[in-house]
């Protein structure tokens, strides 16, 4: 346990170089963009005065690494600037979208793997069945299909023809939910009001199932092919010829080692979703970080793109120490080596 | 010691998939495994001695594998309706199974103490507690040292000698019956393997456990067993009392196998090997089917394929012409002619 906690900590330590890395490319970028921000920010028709003073409000009267351990600084303290947009702090303002895309990514995901890692091992299990042909052309769909399609055929059959679930948006807008987390599915029950809950669900229900096909079908594939290979291994063999019954051969002797790959695979998409699936979002109209980014695009609302870089790039890094982490919590034989 | 049979083998046979035809990896073979013996079943790599052990367990993959025809009777009881509850009921209970590879046998996730318990508690009623003295002692009984540590390590902090006493633990947690021992020295050196095979007899003896080794290594077969079944091809070519054999081979499998083992005495320049190898399974041969690569084929070896004689000497079996035309020359030298 010690061992881990300073693994963890090892790892961590390990981090700063590239975060520091990534803060410098997101730098970078203002810095890329041709002519003066200043005017880029103010237009076309911006007097002079007006682009000194914000140039010097931005700070770009200084020399380049001085404004970069300003940004840096202020990154330290939490600051990311202001929105053009909205001239509001762009750290207060992203909050609510972040844990939008978080609630939504959670709940996606956890779809993805329920429901991918077990058809993947009884696909497996019964590998040539027709369980295994259906979930595998069904997981075939579900990679290839368009999922703004997607998510327009189910808000056509559930919303428009069924009219079981809302079309768009994460609340009622007539009664909308109290944030206390922003995590609505966790704050409509610490506030006791089972009817929001119910509503904040029902608004989850089509955006997380659209969100989770892709996911859903790329660890089903994976899970099928790995466990398929350990399955064949001489320790599943062992487990059989000791009178283990075939369900526990599957999911305790052969899933704990078929789901090593499956990890990075569940990593890799829970970070895409989670740098804000922004079709998806458009589509249900879900306040995430993607739609938030997309309307700073359009607005060409500069320190929160470069947040929004920032801060996505951040937690795929953080995705992929975790994931490293549960390795060593699930193999042995890779324990404590760098 | 009883001398009844606790496991008999009837004109077993085993077909694997292969597109569309199946190929038949054992065919009909019929062998007794008397109480408390150990017998040796010997043959060159694909003569099918891996898929007797595997089918005696339950265990033959399928698809693509299939028991075509044949019986297994344990204890009296054919095992081979019954169900897969039952199976798992004698598997590693009355039947274990030690494998060739101790280095890929254990799951290399879990600890040598979850693995060896979850063998106690599959089949018997010990608590987790009185399952960890019973595992240790079981480690004690193989000769590991500091048994108590082992069981908090993976497997990979293990040799593979230790491995292969882990697993013949494993295999003996339930005071098996029979135990099927499949090479279980080939990938260990010489001096791990002396050490396990005297466990094996050692066991055998305290135990009164039957074993069945496979090996294609005749000095193991000479060191520990009894009774020895030679293999070719899917067939019995020979079987009967170790000693016998070893001196007075019958057949010329037989006769090739123990001239192409190196002798320590001897001074050979080169160790003779039985020109050819042994015929891909599915290939239909007329005939016997060693007569390709046999010294003293003649005419009738390549029209008819012989039957598994008896020879006057007890028990002793053999699949050859041969020995009907030196035994029985009266009657077949008729038919050669």
């Amino acid at each position: 346990m010690i061992k881990l906690l300073t693994y963890t900590a090892r790892r961590i330590f390990s981090l700063i170089p590239v975060l520091l890395g990534m803060t410098l490319i997101v730098f970078a970028i203002i810095h890329a963009i041709p002519g003066n921000p200043a005017q880029v920010i103010l237009g076309q028709r911006a007097t002079e005065q007006a682009i000194a003073e914000v140039t010097k409000q931005l700070g770009l009267d200084k020399p380049w690494y001085i404004q970069y351990f300003d940004y840096l600084n202020n990154l330290i303290h939490g600051d990311l600037g202001n929105s053009l947009r909205t001239r509001g702090p762009i750290n207060e303002e992203i909050w609510p979208y972040l844990t939008a895309t978080a609630e939504l990514t959670i709940v996606a995901m956890f779809i993805a793997i329920v429901i991918g890692v077990n058809a993947g091992i009884i696909s497996a299990w019964f590998s040539k069945s027709w369980f295994d042909y259906v979930a595998m052309v069904l997981a075939l769909i579900g990679v290839s299909m368009p999922i703004f399609w997607l998510g327009l055929m189910e808000q056509w059959v559930f919303s428009i023809e069924l009219n079981w679930l809302p079309t768009t948006g994460r609340e009622n807008v007539r009664d909308p939910i109290t944030a206390i987390t922003n995590f609505y599915l966790i704050d409509t029950l610490l506030q006791g009001r089972m009817d929001h809950f119910i509503t904040a669900v029902k608004h989850l229900v089509m955006p997380s199932a659209a969100l989770a096909t892709i996911p859903m079908a790329i660890i089903a594939r994976m899970t099928r092919a790995t466990m398929l290979e350990v399955m064949k291994s001489d320790y599943i063999r062992t487990a059989r010829a000791k009178g283990l019954r075939m369900f526990w051969v599957v999911y305790k002797h052969s899933l704990k080692n078929a789901i090593i790959p499956v990890l990075t695979v569940i990593g890799l998409q829970t970070g895409l979703l989670l740098g804000g699936a922004i079709l998806t979002e458009t589509i249900f109209s879900w306040p995430g970080i993607g739609r938030y980014l997309y309307d700073a695009i359009t607005f060409r609302d500069y320190p929160v793109i470069q947040s929004g870089i920032l801060i996505i790039a951040a937690i795929f890094v953080l995705i992929n120490l975790i994931v490293d982490l549960l390795y060593v919590l699930v193999d042995p034989r890779i324990k404590y080596s760098k | 010691m009883s001398k009844e049979p606790i496991l008999q083998i009837k004109d077993l046979k085993v077909s694997f998939q292969s597109g569309k035809k199946f190929i038949p990896a054992v065919d009909g073979i019929s062998f007794d495994l008397k109480n408390g013996e150990i017998l040796g079943i010997v043959g060159e790599s694909g003569s099918g001695k891996s898929v007797t052990s595997l089918a005696t367990m339950g265990l033959i993959p399928s698809p693509p594998g299939k028991i075509e025809n044949g019986e297994i009777f344990f204890e009296g009881k054919d095992l081979k309706n019954i169900s897969e509850k039952e199976w798992r009921k004698i598997r590693g209970n009355q039947i274990s199974m030690i494998f060739q590879e101790p280095m890929t046998s254990l799951n290399p996730l879990f600890t040598i103490g979850n693995q060896l318990l979850e063998a106690i508690r599959l089949h018997t009623d010990l608590t987790k507690a009185q399952s960890i003295v019973r595992s240790i002692e079981l480690l004690k009984l193989v000769g590991i040292p500091r048994a108590e540590g082992i069981l908090k390590e993976h497997p990979h902090q293990l040799s593979g000698g230790m491995r292969q006493r882990v697993m013949i633990a494993m295999a003996m947690a339930c005071n098996p019956k029979v135990l099927i021992a499949d090479e279980p020295t080939t990938a260990l050196d010489v001096t791990i393997q002396a050490q396990i095979l005297a466990l094996m007899k050692d066991l055998n003896k305290k135990t009164n456990t039957s074993i069945i080794l496979i090996t294609h290594d005749l000095g193991v077969v000479a060191e520990i067993c009894e009774r020895v079944i030679v293999m070719y091809s899917g067939q019995i070519v020979e079987q009967g009392d170790v000693r016998k054999i070893l001196k007075d081979p019958q057949h010329p499998y037989t006769k090739g196998l123990l001239k192409s083992v190196p002798d320590l005495r001897g001074k050979k320049d080169r160790l003779y090997s039985i020109p050819g190898t042994v015929p891909s399974p599915g290939t239909t041969l007329k005939g016997c089917r060693f007569a390709a690569r046999c010294a003293e084929v003649f005419g009738k070896c390549r029209e008819e394929s012989p039957e598994l004689f008896k020879t006057e000497k007890d028990g002793h079996e053999v699949r050859c012409f041969l020995h009907t035309l030196n035994e029985r020359s009266d009657k077949h030298v008729g038919v050669t002619s």
